[in-house]
């Protein structure tokens, strides 16, 4: 096993093993997504209507939950320092870890998906859309929220700081996501997931190189 | 040849900034008194729109400037990155907070412009103050990342490289902006700025887009003057106390 791959599986067995992110911020976005009805009330036709962008918000704000110990748990116990020592490249750890955090945070909630939007009365033309959208969006949140993470790991309860960094930026992934699901929904066309996926390889293809700089200048100083 | 590094002895900028400061105060001064009068007083009311349409006066140059600072920001951030400038890293961080509160003047003038115009504060119909609306908070992260980390060295570069990123990421998210309008509702309203404006509006603008500029170049180098300071006096406080 390479190293490279030796790193995910470790981030990812860390993820489930250890009380870490994966199964809670699945559960953190069914439960986002069954208050939502509370809020709104239980009209079916609007829950329909506003699904694909409650379940979007949802995910945004789910794959932030877990982003804050991306970095920092390894900053703290000095495994980064080993990581940046071995003969890994920065930008390859930072390549893994997005990879592995995708792998526990974002793919449990695109297998998710598709129950919360039966939940919410999503349109059936609609469900491919859905699931669609997320599989190529969310690596787009991972690769952004590495970015944010990175920045952010040596300041304590930096959580707060992570979210006003990261969800600005990831704004066209939720417009282009939610609006592939509309466009579904409304027959317009998949002009929206086009995008979407361009602006994912574009995130997730850069988003190692600033988040390596990041972790350079932290743990160099 | 003129180099960049002759700014990195920040004595050499103190003088410099010293002799300008004056200057810049007064012509914003002056072009602020201007472009106001002539704008408020001199312009006729819109044939549509009346008297409030001269709330774009005050609304596209604190636009602009929202824009155009986090340009400044951007470029002093590179600069800082590649070349280890220190005064670069002074220039990015005293033009946050004036960015910021451009971007919010021009939120808050845009949606009190808002309320005659569409009936409503606020329009998500607009993707020029939504994307505005955004701009606000990378500005606002941005100025919470330099608060959070206690280092001034790290703290530097880590908002360089969100600054970076930013820049990166702030035209994608007005393309997107842009194209989830169309989507939703065509826009209704044809904003002042385009070519079809009146001339009588076109020269006070340009003045007041002047006076802005001149405000933030005054005001910036005042900040970066302070920042400055405030870095001696901490120097000069931990000396005391080794």
């Amino acid at each position: 096993m390479s190293a490279f791959t030796a790193l995910i599986v470790r981030d990812m067995k860390l993820a489930f093993l250890a009380g870490g992110g994966a199964t809670l911020a699945a559960a953190f976005f069914a439960l986002v997504a069954a208050l939502v009805p509370f809020g709104v009330g239980a009209d079916l036709m609007l829950l329909g209507r506003i699904a694909g962008g409650v379940l979007w918000v949802a995910a945004a704000l789910a794959a932030l939950l877990s982003l804050d110990r991306l970095f920092q748990a390894d900053f703290e116990d000095g495994s980064l320092d080993v990581l940046a020592l071995s003969p890994l490249s920065l930008e390859s750890v930072a390549t893994a870890k997005i990879i592995a955090h995708w792998l526990t945070t974002g793919l449990p909630l695109v297998v998710l998906s598709p129950v919360l939007g039966l939940l919410l009365n999503l349109p059936d033309a609609a469900f491919g859309a859905l699931i669609g959208s997320l599989l190529i969006g969310t690596p787009a949140l991972s690769g952004v929220g590495a970015i944010g993470a990175a920045l952010t790991l040596s300041i304590r309860r930096g959580g707060l700081i992570l979210a006003l960094i990261v969800l600005p930026l990831i704004v066209p992934t939720l417009i282009f996501g939610s609006g592939a699901v509309m466009g579904a929904i409304d027959g317009t066309g998949q002009g929206a997931l086009l995008f979407l996926a361009a602006f994912s390889v574009a995130a997730v293809a850069l988003s190692p190189f600033a988040a390596a700089a990041a972790v350079r200048l932290n743990i160099t100083g | 040849m003129w180099k960049i590094t002759i700014l990195a002895n920040p004595k050499r900028f103190l003088d410099l900034s010293r002799a300008i400061i004056p200057w810049t105060f007064v012509a914003a001064v002056l072009l602020l008194a201007t472009g106001l009068y002539w704008a408020l007083f001199l312009t006729p009311p819109d044939y549509q729109q009346g008297h409030s349409v001269k709330i774009m006066f005050v609304h596209v140059p604190a636009a602009y400037m929202g824009i155009m600072v986090y340009g400044v920001m951007a470029g002093a951030s590179l600069t800082g990155l590649v070349f280890r400038h220190p005064l670069a890293d002074v220039a990015a961080k005293s033009a946050a907070p004036l960015g910021a509160a451009f971007t919010a003047l021009a939120l808050l003038t845009g949606s009190l412009w808002g309320r005659p115009m569409w009936g409503t504060y606020w329009q998500w119909g607009d993707a020029r103050l939504v994307s505005e609306l955004i701009l606000l908070f990378i500005y606002l992260g941005y100025i919470a990342l330099w608060n959070a980390i206690d280092d001034p060295q790290r703290a530097a570069k880590a908002a360089a490289i969100l600054s970076l990123v930013g820049a990166a990421d702030v035209p994608i998210i007005h393309f997107s902006v842009d194209w989830w309008n169309t989507l939703h509702q065509p826009a209704s309203i044809i904003r002042p700025g385009g070519p079809s404006i009146d001339r009588s509006f076109l020269y006070p603008l340009f003045i007041m887009m002047a006076a802005y500029t001149v405000l933030f170049v005054w005001l910036w180098l005042l900040r970066m003057q302070t920042e400055i300071f405030e870095r001696r006096a901490r120097t000069l406080m931990l000396a005391k106390g080794a």
